[in-house]
């Protein structure tokens, strides 16, 4: 239920959480971020740790594809930057972990404004195709730019390392990851509050028009994938700390689809949906082997039905595609707007 | 043919715009006086709204120049021209449909807003300080004077087409404009939303001091609240002057009506064939 939310000041209307529920439900969400990791054991702190990764580069990738409206199948291989990034100050200099994340970011996003510069003149599948042609491109550098990144064999890291205190678990490494994705999708939830992010959805949304407005084409969509490269380089960074070993293999193009798939499911365009879109693609092909493990099958079933799983999968994500363009966020704004009236309007 | 004694705010000058071969503006020339509002009239196809696409720089003309505030702007690109003050709506809106009216609104401001990406990421101090501002004058200027505050949350896809003109119109006046371009604004309006859009377009002038620059249809409204009427036929200027004038021109409506005489209009067609060749 929520009544009584009347506002008093543009400033209260502009908020991003509004009532005094959402408020509440914050404040139960932090309290459950805080207290998970001592009660989840190994497997789901491992999860929890590759969620945030996952979310921080959806995220990333939701600014460029969903808000400005630009399809990208390169946000893993700007990831691949950032990791290498990270790696390779981690090995080389030794430099401090904080740094190392937001030089990752930096790269890759230099990355992403040299490749968006040629790029960023198409639209649509043409730029698609030319994502996919950096991915290929920096795929070679990863294997063949021997001194930074190591050729074939890549990159094996030591712990993350702040002030004498080793990030050597997930539980540890928990710590690092969640805060970081929290400023990150905090960061792009004001993104839109301001003129730029609503630049960006004005591209989306009609090119032409945005152009009469003032607003310049190029350096908007500059920005976007600038900012959606940043993303991915910290993301890429922290998934080197996470892993410790950084090889051209660790980020196919598959990858990229992955992302852009949870864009989607999520539903494109919202924070949440970016939010939503990583925790479904990250954590159902888990939860359908949870539940594969707990039919009673003999070893051979178990090996048949893993790839149905696969299937599930992918009937799943088309599922989405036709049953709820939206996302998954409009499943959970049906649901909100039903509680909202409740229990006096069903 | 001067409507004004003010040196003109908007002056566009022997300007020539072609398709390949073919030619949608020929020599086009007019001044419009600060504080007027001036109409740009014509059959379909005359060039009207190829003529306001230069303008806003969306053409570039192969002969010609505009000049703006008496600085020459020919060159420059949509955004620029915006930051200088000249604003326009679309005949087929063009509106942001997956964001709120008020958003869109926010839009229009976009050019003078100083808020950088830093600031927007954390959305503190400058950032929050001119959303805060920016809301403001929205709601006391804009919103208020076009009574458009029932539908400010609601997203404009759900607008009937009159409200989606009001926001469009909006939207332009959020960008300071100094010269307001309209393209259509009454076009598929009933008669109730049309005597409302005049009175906006009326007190648009008079209380903001707007200059009006606009393209329409309705020649009962065109007559009614124009300073000064164009108007255009095949891409040429046929007339310029006051209503009165322009009503009175025999070459205007011969335009509009056709001559009715066959000679006539066979001579029409060689004219017009000799122009192709």
């Amino acid at each position: 239920m929520r009544i009584g939310t009347a506002r008093s000041s543009y400033r209260h209307d502009e908020a991003l959480f509004d009532s005094r529920t959402q408020h509440a439900w914050l404040a139960i969400l932090a309290v459950a971020l805080i207290g998970f990791p001592f009660l989840a054991d190994e497997y789901w702190l491992y999860l929890a740790c590759l969620v945030a990764i996952n979310i921080a580069s959806t995220t990333g990738l939701n600014i460029l594809t969903g808000y400005t409206g630009l399809v990208s199948l390169g946000q893993a291989a700007f990831m691949g930057i950032g990791a290498y990034t990270v790696a390779a100050l981690e090995q080389k200099l030794g430099a401090p972990v904080l740094l190392n994340l937001l030089a990752g970011g930096f790269v890759a996003m230099l990355g992403g404004l040299v490749v968006g510069l040629p790029s960023l003149r198409v639209k649509g599948l043409y730029l698609a195709i030319a994502t996919i042609a950096a991915s290929v491109v920096l795929h070679f550098v990863f294997a063949n730019w021997h001194a930074v990144t190591g050729g074939h064999a890549g990159i094996t890291l030591v712990p993350a390392e702040i002030l004498g205190l080793s990030f050597d678990t997930s539980f540890r490494l928990y710590w690092l990851f969640v805060p970081i994705t929290i400023l990150m999708v905090a960061g792009a939830a004001n993104l839109f509050r301001t003129r730029i992010g609503r630049a960006f959805i004005a591209i989306r949304d009609r090119d032409i028009s945005a152009e009469v407005l003032g607003i310049p084409l190029l350096r908007y969509k500059l920005l976007s994938f600038g900012l959606s490269s940043f993303y991915a380089g910290v993301a890429g960074g922290m998934w080197a700390y996470f892993f410790r070993v950084v090889t051209p293999e660790s980020f196919p193009l598959i990858l990229s689809i992955f992302f852009l798939a949870a864009v989607i499911v999520g539903g494109m365009g919202t924070i949440l949906g970016a939010i939503l879109g990583a925790v479904f693609m990250t954590m159902v092909p888990e939860a359908l082997k949870l539940v594969v493990g707990w039919l009673p099958l003999s070893a051979d079933a178990t090996l048949i039905l893993s790839p149905v799983r696969t299937i599930v999968f992918g009937v799943l994500i088309v599922g989405f595609l036709v049953f709820e363009p939206l996302g998954l966020q409009e499943i959970w704004r049906r649901i909100r707007r039903f509680f909202h009236l409740w229990p006096f309007r069903a | 043919m001067h409507p004004g004694k003010a040196s003109p705010i908007l002056e566009v000058e022997g300007l020539t715009l072609s398709f390949g071969g073919i030619k949608a503006l020929t020599d086009v020339g007019f001044e419009v006086a600060p504080g007027s509002i001036t109409t740009v009239i014509g059959p379909n196809g005359a060039g009207k709204t190829s003529l306001f696409n230069t303008i806003s720089g969306f053409y570039k003309p192969s002969v010609g120049r505009i000049r703006f505030q008496g600085a020459d702007i020919t060159a420059t690109r949509p955004p620029e021209r915006a930051r200088l003050g000249l604003a326009r709506s679309f005949q087929n809106i063009a509106l942001f449909r997956g964001m709120t009216v008020l958003d869109n609104i926010k839009l229009g401001r976009h050019a003078h807003l100083r808020t950088n990406v830093f600031d927007a990421l954390v959305y503190f101090g400058r950032a929050r300080h001119e959303e805060m501002k920016l809301r403001e004058e929205i709601e006391e200027r804009i919103i208020d004077f076009l009574e458009i505050d029932h539908i400010r949350h609601m997203p404009v896809s759900v607008l009937s087409y009159g409200l989606q003109k009001r926001v469009e119109m909006a939207r332009a006046l959020a960008m300071r404009p100094k010269v307001l371009m309209l393209d259509e604004p009454v076009a598929g309006m009933n008669r109730e939303e049309t005597e409302d859009m005049a009175r906006f377009i009326l007190d648009v002038r008079e209380e903001w001091g707007v200059t009006v620059l606009m393209v329409e249809h309705d020649m009962g409204m065109v007559m009614d609240l124009s300073d000064h009427v164009v108007v255009l036929n095949f891409g040429q200027v046929i007339a310029d002057g006051t209503p009165a004038e322009v009503q009175a021109d025999p070459e205007v409506i011969k335009a509009y009506l056709g001559s009715g005489e066959v000679s006539e209009l066979r001579q029409r067609l060689h004219q017009a064939l000799a122009v192709e060749a």
